[in-house]
């Protein structure tokens, strides 16, 4: 049951992503590009996205449990560390760069070419470094 | 055709029902990078299963719509370096922050989660920034 559930929620997570057009890295790039031929398309996939999984988060609060059983994720933490902001800008940045981020960039393995397998290897590649890196990075300023 | 703010809506919806099934039926926060994240560094080794059959469901999908909706793009590019540098730096940023798009994005501004929004903020930010320095000023990409 757990596996057949996320069979069925990576399917719907790669056919949306497909559908919606954000497996092309020139549509994700456009929409980042205010200066340039801005691409709207971007802003409605998250707006799609989010209202479902709004009503979702509310639902857990009436079903108590999930199908498969376990437990709810936790209440999200309110901190913001240095972790999630310099974290999130040097996403950003190769985001920008390439036009992908990692779901996308998994979505499109079978039509990417050796381009999409490189990107793919190489975020594989600093996914190993991020550990250290996290290490280094609470050393240069002591933990607060 | 369909015009692209409607195919971008539709997708979106599977998006975001993606993350309900995970989340209602798993009990889990359907984030990209965790996901695989876990898998690569080892860290999430004791629900392999899990993560591995969602990622083939994720490739699986394109293939099998390919010929009801019509050839996929990517336009990936071909400059190396480039491509090489922005994988490095999606795989160390997502790892350090705890999320991506998918995470912080889709499934932590939907339930008003202030690390989910800040985290967007940033990465959008530094996303605009990257295009205007490598593309209008530098022409890289």
């Amino acid at each position: 049951m757990p596996l057949f559930l996320a069979l069925l929620s990576g399917a719907l997570f790669g056919a949306g992503l497909y559908i919606s057009g954000m497996t092309d890295t020139t549509r994700v790039q456009g929409w980042l590009d205010v200066f340039g031929a801005w691409d709207p398309t971007l802003a409605f996939v998250m707006g799609g996205a989010i209202i479902p999984m709004a009503i979702a988060w509310r639902l857990t609060r009436v079903v108590r449990r999930p199908v498969a059983g376990g437990q709810f994720p936790p209440a999200p933490m309110p901190e913001i560390d240095r972790r999630l902001v310099i974290g999130s800008t040097l996403f950003g940045m190769g985001w920008g760069l390439a036009g992908l981020c990692p779901g996308p960039s998994i979505a499109s393995l079978s039509f990417g070419g050796v381009q999409g397998i490189v990107f793919v290897a190489a975020m594989a590649g600093g996914m190993l470094l991020a550990p250290g890196m996290k290490a280094r990075l609470d050393r240069a300023v002591p933990a607060q | 055709m369909q015009p692209e703010w409607i195919m971008g809506l539709i997708g979106g919806v599977l998006i975001g029902l993606a993350g309900t099934v995970f989340l209602l039926g798993n009990g889990r926060i359907m984030g990209a990078s965790g996901i695989i994240g876990g898998l690569v560094d080892g860290t999430g080794l004791a629900d392999k299963w899990i993560r591995i059959v969602f990622l083939i469901g994720v490739v699986a999908a394109p293939i099998l719509l390919a010929p009801l909706v019509g050839q996929p793009d990517t336009k990936v590019t071909d400059n190396y370096l480039v491509l090489i540098a922005a994988g490095l730096l999606v795989g160390i940023g997502t790892r350090i922050a705890n999320g991506c798009t998918s995470g912080h994005g889709v499934c932590g501004i939907s339930r008003f989660s202030f690390r989910g929004i800040v985290a967007t903020v940033f990465y959008i930010l530094a996303g605009g920034l990257t295009m205007v320095v490598f593309r209008h000023l530098l022409g890289v990409i």
